[in-house]
């Protein structure tokens, strides 16, 4: 009892005196601007600028514009990202012949396509959608794929035993075997479809947080800009929490 | 499975994939060339793959190449050389291990590419913020998996060590680096993956360095043939990375 609870105190006195540690060394190099000068407020002032942001109506409205983005980005990329999973891993040839196309497509950086997207659907935000999507989509389509490749074959020989219709082997065999994967796929896909949309703004947008954080880089005021990311992050990693929970609660339901 | 027809089926799906990728060439050919998408949006195929040749001769492609390739190496090289002493550090003091774990874990999932901006305004419009970016996101994945490689060596090895009385230094290089070295290098081929993408996505959003900035210059110049030209190298690029580390991973694990 005592043991384990020690070793945790001990965890926690290291990670604070970490973040302490890392506090006062930024705040006394934003101070002194020793090293990078004004590329670098103290962190008193950053902090500042993000009570100043978090209660200032722009915010929200660049806020609403980004989190739209997102998750029209995710419903799309996820979505689409099943339904090609479900269609790659039960034909098993079509899997084989798409894979080392979708490994590659899924290595390269998201980010190139935005050239072509705003081609095909202008600057606007229509543009972070579909980045996003592209970005979910991968992802996805590689966790859905592997979760019906390890289904057990026994599973869809008795639905079809059954004679069950394709509709009825998608919501009662595959469905049901493939949620954990499905779930641990959509948590990357959510991930990146954040980074694709924040990428997207950051190149060309006129609203949402990363256009936010855009402007205050231009305005060189820094101390906002670098307020804009910490919080972006804090929302990143929120995101990021409830969708490990939700993986955690499918790894309860197997 | 069904050995007899295992070989007939390895060959058969790669042919149809690539001639699926031919037709889907084919159907783009003629969207563009019977207008139905206008070409500023769409390049034909044809025009893309004469495109890489123009860009090859005149717009310095492989000069580019080189430059991002150059920027991941040196960014690679930095991860793992600061990478595999802080993952032996934090193997060989749990507290910190647990400690700085789920901190490393969390922005290994979350967006660490949009710190470029900060990145940007310590180090300007250079090759030391590309190669940071490369740098930052290679040495968080080498950190976590030199950690878990070290942890998961067999403690019987260890103990053999430790009877042979061996100093740290004997025991890092002849027992845990050797047992570590396959976990180890999937953390380095990651970390190079995700610092080649993200050094060419962060050229794209600045404007500078490799082929990031080849895709962002032909689109500048509406050089749409060019661009997807350009787009299509960068997948071939991170396609051909991707096979060589499979390739050295496979090397290393011969089983």
């Amino acid at each position: 009892m005592s043991a384990p609870g020690a070793a945790a105190a001990q965890v926690r006195v290291i990670r604070f005196f970490t973040l302490a540690g890392i506090a006062l060394l930024w705040e006394t190099l934003g101070q002194t601007r020793f090293v990078f000068g004004e590329a670098l407020p103290p962190a008193s002032a950053v902090a500042a600028a993000a009570a100043r942001e978090v209660v200032s109506l722009p915010f929200y409205r660049h806020l609403a514009v980004t989190l739209g983005e997102v998750a029209g980005g995710f419903l799309f990329g996820a979505l689409s990202g099943v339904a090609c999973g479900l269609a790659l891993g039960a034909r098993r040839v079509l899997g084989a012949a798409a894979d080392p196309y979708i490994a590659a497509l899924a290595t390269t950086p998201k980010i190139v396509f935005l050239p072509v997207v705003m081609l095909a659907v202008g600057t606007g935000p229509g543009s972070k959608v579909a980045l996003g999507a592209v970005s979910a989509f991968f992802p996805v389509v590689i966790a859905t794929v592997a979760g019906m490749r390890s289904i057990p074959p026994v599973f869809v020989r008795v639905g079809r035993a059954f004679n069950l219709r394709a509709g009825q082997m998608v919501r009662m065999v595959y469905l049901p075997a493939l949620a954990l994967p499905i779930v641990t796929g959509l948590r990357l896909g959510l991930g990146v479809c954040i980074i694709g949309v924040l990428l997207g703004e950051l190149k060309l947008a006129s609203a949402g947080l990363g256009f936010l954080a855009r402007d205050y880089y231009d305005q060189y005021d820094f101390a906002a800009l670098y307020a804009i990311v910490a919080i972006v992050f804090a929302l990143a990693a929120l995101a990021n929490a409830a969708m490990s929970r939700l993986v955690r609660r499918a790894e309860a339901h197997r | 499975m069904p050995g007899r027809a295992q070989p007939a089926l390895s060959a058969a799906p790669a042919l149809r994939g690539l001639a699926a990728l031919f037709l889907l060439a084919a159907a783009l050919e003629a969207v563009v060339r019977f207008g139905l998408v206008p070409k500023l949006v769409l390049a034909a195929p044809s025009e893309t793959a004469l495109a890489i040749g123009r860009l090859a001769a005149e717009e310095g492609l492989f000069r580019a190449l080189g430059a991002t390739l150059l920027t991941a190496l040196a960014a690679v090289g930095a991860a793992v050389a600061a990478g595999l002493p802080a993952g032996y550090w934090l193997y060989k003091h749990p507290r910190f291990g647990a400690a700085y774990r789920n901190w490393l874990a969390a922005p290994f999932a979350a967006p660490l590419v949009l710190v470029y901006p900060v990145v940007l305004v310590l180090f300007g419009r250079t090759y030391a913020s590309t190669g940071f970016m490369g740098f930052l996101v290679g040495l968080v994945a080498i950190v976590l998996y030199t950690r878990e490689g070290l942890a998961a060596v067999p403690p019987t090895l260890v103990r053999v060590g430790r009877a042979f009385n061996l100093t740290p230094r004997q025991e890092f290089w002849k027992i845990l680096l050797p047992a570590g070295t396959p976990m180890i290098f999937t953390g380095i081929r990651l970390g190079t993956i995700y610092a080649l993408v993200n050094i060419i996505g962060v050229e794209f959003l600045i404007n500078f360095g490799g082929l990031g900035f080849v895709v962002s210059e032909t689109y500048d110049k509406f050089d749409t043939p060019g661009m997807y030209g350009a787009i299509v190298f960068v997948i071939l690029v991170s396609g051909g990375m991707l096979w060589l580390l499979k390739r050295v991973q496979l090397w290393l694990r011969p089983a």
